[in-house]
């Protein structure tokens, strides 16, 4: 093709691409991250905002949907930190808090006390500013294909959190990272945190996204997690942001040795939103599951993007996304299976379930596999439906009322992503947030 | 004014006539039993009965306690007291059978204007009516007949009509898939729930179960109507001789 086109900017790109100009100059830390960073900010100069042509983001036309940028968030003030008191989307279940406010650490709202042995929690802005060695740990996990999203929270890299587990150390109970955001006017925020579990190590780590509805803010996360050989992770998310944010994020993992771990996000929020998920299995014997449930409504679009990257052999990985969607809403799943050569004994299945709630919502699913190794089990299936009509006569014939019937079917529906969480007050929790979504639905 | 009053009842589905003018009258305190050949809409008539959509009623009408009964939702007729235990109940995953139960149970309290069962309350009368049916409590846990054995699905039906007491259950070919263990807890569960403000109507292929579940009234079934109706030993006649005779007559 021609190399001389040069592609029109949008506004937003073009925002983006001034914002970027202001943080050169303001951000400052240590070489490798301050490279990164750059090196991050050319590749989106360069590449702009992902559209339809480019495959990962064929569902999402991020360069068409984002219409705007929005400002750089300045460091919360006290009436920030105020309002995002209130924000906890889990009050009830004892955890070790830890509050990003608007993309900004707040160490006054978080439970940095008394943590267990072997534990770690550094706010990412003073270990950047320190230098600390575990900054070098940021950027260390690469997906095979450039993403936009990455590279903008990347190349905005000025704060959030680091959280490490050395061998054999254990969390007592689940540590919570809660992104707030707060205020009236539309901020961006780019948090970043990286969990390292040691060896041996087991985390019980839940994630949450909040914000105002109307707003329209942007919020673009990444989270880097490297799994130590015979580590245990059990991880929740909720992405519950305000009903016209942009909600971006990118989940990066490195899976050691015989592993076990379990992610279970839960999309409900945002206008707009792209959950990107890379999880590579770099060695043998790990067990894997994910199982996620989507709750969407209105004009809701939420795209969750997922790579399961096999490269160690005799793995086993299990995903099942289940996703109800009303009104004029779209939900999209992307699942790559990736078995590379060697990984032999390899046992990966994926599925995902749509249900449809009404004529104009609209599901699309996209598996692909990618086998280099011979001696594998892969799978992968997708459906997508109404709510069963037999199945509904029979709760009438019960003489339970319809609207009832759909929503305990509906709640069985998506519950069964939810069921399989193991803290019992989070799996509560959020078995009432989809009934209480239900009960919205009227 | 008999509980249930069909007359002349034609039925289409999917372009095909399956019931052809049927008449049928059943007082309450009395169990009639249907039988027929596979094929002679005895299915399709108490499918109807309970409002499955799918179905065109083109002609006759049925009433249930002087009321047009075709008129109502499914959930309303169960409301009123109509009741179908399923040939092949249907599996509910991710709802405990508890919930269903209850949920069913509250629905059908609240259409009557009657208050919500309080928890310990509904549990006693479930216990209660379980033990009846050698139900375990434990299955009642699992998800809404996942997992159940074809005489647990029959019994799991069975329950529901003891707990929603219905002015009229219709049992369609509850026997079917039961080994005679399985179909003597069944049957022993109904007579249980025989009395003399309620009918049953009891929907067969086989004289089996009518040993077990003595009807006051047997009608056979062919081609869409009933063809001939007489006391229990219709059954035992029917036995001997097969449908074919009453196919011929229809």
């Amino acid at each position: 093709m021609n190399a001389e086109v040069k592609p029109i900017r949008t506004p937003a790109e073009q925002a983006l691409a001034a914002a970027i100009e202001t943080a050169r100059a303001k951000f400052s830390s240590a070489k490798p991250v301050a490279k990164l960073r750059e090196k991050a900010a050319m590749s989106f100069l360069e590449s702009g905002l992902p559209h339809r042509r480019i495959e990962e983001w064929k569902y999402t036309d991020l360069r068409a949907l984002m219409r705007e940028a929005a400002p750089l968030a300045p460091p919360p003030d006290a009436a920030a930190i105020k309002a995002a008191k209130t924000l906890d989307p889990f009050p009830g279940i004892e955890a070790r808090r830890l509050v990003l406010v608007n993309g900004t650490f707040v160490p006054e709202l978080s439970d940095l006390k008394a943590l267990e042995a072997g534990l770690t929690i550094l706010p990412l802005a003073r270990a950047l500013a320190e230098g600390h060695k575990l900054t070098g740990k940021i950027g260390a996990i690469v997906p095979d294909t450039y993403d936009a999203a990455l590279a903008l929270n990347t190349a905005f890299l000025n704060d959030g959190i680091i959280i490490a587990l050395e061998k054999d150390a254990k969390t007592e109970k689940p540590i919570h990272i809660i992104h707030c955001n707060v205020g009236k006017s539309p901020v961006a925020t780019f948090a970043r945190a990286l969990i390292l579990l040691g060896a041996s190590a087991r985390a019980h780590i839940i994630e949450s996204f909040v914000g105002p509805d109307g707003v329209g803010y942007q919020a673009n996360s990444a989270l880097e997690l490297h799994a130590g050989d015979d580590s245990k992770l059990d991880f929740v998310r909720l992405q519950a942001e305000g009903d016209t944010a942009l909600h971006l994020a990118t989940l990066l993992a490195e899976i050691g040795a015989r592993v076990k771990f379990s992610l279970h996000p839960v999309t409900m929020g945002a206008a707009l939103s792209r959950f990107s998920v890379l999880l590579r299995f770099a060695g043998a014997g790990t067990e894997g599951k994910l199982a996620a449930a989507n709750l969407l409504r209105g004009r809701q679009h939420a795209d969750t993007t997922l790579v399961v990257d096999h490269a160690a052999p005799g793995c086993s990985s299990r995903e099942l996304n289940k996703s109800a969607l009303d009104g004029a809403s779209r939900g999209i799943f992307q699942g790559k299976i990736i078995v590379r050569h060697g990984a032999q004994k390899t046992d990966a299945r994926m599925a995902t379930h749509a249900l449809l709630l009404s004529d104009n919502a609209e599901s699309d699913n996209k598996p692909e596999l990618e086998i280099f190794a011979d001696d594998v089990q892969c799978g992968h299936g997708a459906t997508s439906g109404a709510l069963d009509e037999t199945l509904l006569f029979y709760f009438l014939a019960r003489g339970i009322p319809r609207e009832q019937a759909e929503a305990l079917l509906i709640q069985s529906f998506v519950g069964e992503a939810i069921e399989t969480i193991a803290h019992d007050g989070l799996r509560e929790a959020l078995m009432e947030r989809a009934s209480n979504w239900l009960k919205e639905r009227g | 004014m008999a509980l249930l009053e069909v007359k002349n009842l034609q039925v289409e589905a999917g372009g095909k006539k399956i019931l052809n003018g049927l008449d049928l009258s059943v007082n309450v305190g009395e169990v009639h039993a249907i039988m027929g050949p596979n094929g002679s809409g005895k299915s399709t008539f108490s499918y109807v009965l309970a409002g499955k959509p799918g179905y065109k009623i083109t002609g006759g009408s049925a009433r249930f306690e002087g009321e047009d009964l075709l008129a109502l939702a499914p959930d309303e007729r169960a409301a009123k007291g109509l009741f179908l235990a399923f040939q092949y109940p249907l599996e509910i995953p991710g709802v405990t059978t508890m919930t269903f139960l209850r949920t069913a149970v509250n629905a059908v309290r609240k259409k009557r204007g009657e208050a919500e069962i309080s928890t310990p309350d509904f549990l006693r009368f479930v216990r209660e009516k379980a033990a009846a049916l050698h139900i375990d409590l434990e299955m009642l846990k699992r998800a809404v007949n996942v997992g159940f054995s074809g005489g647990e699905k029959k019994r799991n039906e069975i329950l529901q009509m003891a707990l929603l007491e219905p002015k009229l259950g219709v049992l369609d070919e509850t026997d079917s898939g039961l080994d005679i263990d399985a179909l003597k807890v069944v049957a022993e569960g109904v007579n249980k729930l025989r009395s003399k403000k309620r009918a049953i109507i009891v929907i067969t292929h086989y004289q089996r179960l009518l040993d077990h579940i003595v009807p006051d009234i047997v009608h056979v079934m062919a081609k869409g109507k009933i063809v001939r109706s007489g006391g229990p030993e219709l059954a035992l006649e029917l036995e001997k001789k097969g449908y074919a005779a009453f196919e011929q007559a229809a």
